[in-house]
């Protein structure tokens, strides 16, 4: 620290060092891979995929592997998109996604030589949350959709109080957003084209909308159902005007009446087998399906 | 014996002239790379939309304006906070501070340019954001605002410890003979001290307003990330999204090859070549400023 300012050089050896380090392991990280996945029929299960379900898949895995000491199952997050990238790319034996599958993705996976197999392994519904001290209870889908397209500004316009509304969602690659903006905004109509508000916030996890919402009267949001804590005031729902308005919870989304829930999919490639099929068949059953249950998800109905 | 010390000279020679082309051939590389996935985006989006001012890509809206202008606003908001402290800070350290007050700055303001900016960005999500909310009657606190007062946060060592740098290496005799013209230690520090470190001084702005403007976590947790066009002042009171959050959030779930993942590279280009820009016009200044000393001392 001693020297002149001018001598000051960001590319010095001191620094380009450690990013020759960096790419060397990376390099050999790289190289590594197809050796691992060769290893892994034998005792590795990689699963990897939507944020939604990670925590349920590590819960899964953890249970799983203490009744299967032979067995490694290693669980990632990184989005839905990122699990079914990886499964075309054939890094992963278990890509979970909180949406299907894309016709676009199923031809990438077969042009690539993989045929992605689809399992329904829980469901979920989103809550749309707001702050405590908001009087709101109670919206119809159209409102909701009114609130996130821009066109009511107030939440005195749906019966609140005189506050400007903060919108909050997530961010655009997370399967929940493209799933709200599909069956919220535009109502499950493909014709519609309703678009986000422009100023709508788009925060980068779950933690950022409960946060927000938690700290914030003016603000609504929305998360899965598994991720939203009792502090905050969940909406009742109706799907249309006149129409009852309904609470999420595991009986509502299981008779369906509950109107934002979907199925949670892990995909395969090709029809499962070996330990693999053993997992998925465990996933199925009611032991695990229990766990499903704990985390605030809606377990899968035989 | 004479033999064995050039060889040695020789070798040693090299390795530092090979380390010093190194970082040409390194920002060469990154800039070709870049190119080269960013440059495709011009064929497959229009001018038109690129220039829009939505930024949807999941819909196939890639208007990058509001995304220039939210990096412009915060990075701006930075500036103005990180200069002046910085500055501020750095003669303080250097020509006012007594020797011991000295040495528990220094480490102090270098313990801070260590810290996370993750770190960082959580004081803000769960004091910063909160407390500017309530205080300025806002809507939200995620604003550019927050971003701009973090980053300055984060700007500051930088620009303290290399402005301090370059004060401390401008020589002795210089404040004395200034003092013995009867000058006041304020006259010294501003009409002497400081033109005399000058390209240093701007040398720590350039390095904070770099570190600023590519700073992407912190940004990404307490700005909003909402894509709007920032172009009145008014706009640092409403959320914004930065081009290096752009990247960071969407980078990982982007089809490998698509339109969207060049358009991100795109942004990437745009990134670099504003803050080329900007260390250009930094150096020609400080490069004309001492063209002008050398003629006044020659």
């Amino acid at each position: 620290m001693s020297g002149s300012a001018n001598d000051y050089n960001p590319f010095s050896m001191k620094h380009v060092f450690p990013l020759f380090l960096f790419l060397s392991l990376f390099i050999s990280s790289c190289a590594s891979n197809p050796a691992q996945a060769a290893a892994s029929s034998a005792h590795y299960i990689e699963n990897k995929g939507s944020d939604t379900i990670v925590n349920l898949a590590l819960a899964w895995a953890e249970k799983y592997q203490s009744s299967h000491s032979d067995i490694r199952i290693s669980v990632t997050g990184g989005g839905s998109g990122t699990g079914i990238a990886s499964l075309v790319n054939g890094t992963v034996d278990l890509a979970n996604a909180s949406r299907r599958i894309k016709d676009e993705e199923v031809a990438e996976a077969q042009s690539n030589g993989v045929e992605p197999v689809e399992h329904i392994i829980a469901r979920d519904a989103i809550a749309v949350v707001v702050n405590p001290n908001n009087p709101v209870n109670e919206l119809t889908l159209q409102q909701i959709s009114d609130i996130y397209s821009g066109k009511y500004l107030n939440w005195q316009e749906v019966g609140g109080e005189d506050r400007p509304i903060v919108r909050l969602s997530r961010e655009t690659n997370s399967g929940t957003h493209v799933y709200f903006l599909e069956t919220v905004l535009r109502l499950g109509s493909s014709e519609n084209k309703t678009l986000f508000s422009m100023d709508t916030l788009l925060l980068p996890s779950s933690e950022g909308i409960i946060s927000e919402v938690r700290d914030n009267p003016n603000a609504i949001g929305y998360d899965g159902l598994g991720y939203v804590p009792e502090d905050l005031k969940t909406i009742a729902i109706a799907n249309e005007e006149g129409g009852a308005y309904v609470l999420p919870s595991i009986e509502t989304v299981n008779d369906k009446s509950y109107a934002i829930a979907r199925d949670l999919y892990m995909y395969t490639d090709g029809e499962p087998a070996g330990i693999v099929k053993e997992y998925l068949d465990w996933i199925l059953s009611d032991e695990a399906q229990l766990i499903v249950a704990e985390l605030g998800f809606v377990p899968v109905l035989k | 014996m004479e033999k064995s010390l050039s060889w040695r000279e020789f070798i040693i020679t090299r390795l530092i002239q090979t380390s010093g082309y190194s970082a040409i051939l390194f920002v060469a590389l990154i800039f070709f790379f870049l190119l080269r996935e960013g440059l495709p985006t011009l064929g497959q989006v229009d001018a038109a939309s690129l220039l829009n001012i939505r930024w949807y890509p999941i819909e196939n809206y890639f208007g990058i304006l509001p995304l220039i202008t939210g990096s412009l606003i915060v990075t701006l908001g930075a500036a103005l906070i990180a200069v002046p402290f910085g500055i501020g800070t750095a003669v303080y350290i250097s020509e006012i501070a007594p020797r011991w007050m000295r040495e528990i700055l220094k480490p102090l303001v270098e313990l801070l340019g260590g810290l996370p900016s993750v770190v960082l960005g959580f004081l803000g999500i769960l004091v910063l954001a909160p407390f500017l909310r309530v205080f300025l009657d806002l809507p939200t606190g995620l604003t550019a605002l927050a971003g701009s007062l973090l980053l300055g946060g984060i700007a500051v060592p930088t620009v303290v410890s290399v402005a301090e740098d370059a004060l401390d290496s401008v020589p002795r005799a210089y404040r004395e003979g200034a003092w013995a013209l009867g000058a006041t230690r304020w006259q010294t520090i501003w009409r002497v001290t400081l033109p005399a470190a000058k390209s240093g001084v701007l040398t720590a702005v350039m390095l904070g307003v770099g570190r600023a403007i590519g700073e992407t976590m912190a940004v990404m947790m307490v700005t909003g990330n909402a894509p709007v066009l920032a172009l009145q002042p008014g706009s640092l009171f409403s959320p914004v999204r930065t081009m290096t959050a752009t990247i960071a959030a969407e980078m990982g779930e982007v089809a490998n090859g698509s339109t969207h993942y060049h358009v991100l590279f795109f942004i990437g280009m745009v990134l670099f070549i504003i803050s080329l820009v900007v260390n250009i016009i930094a150096s020609s200044v400080v490069f004309r400023s001492k063209k002008r000393a050398e003629r006044i001392l020659s």
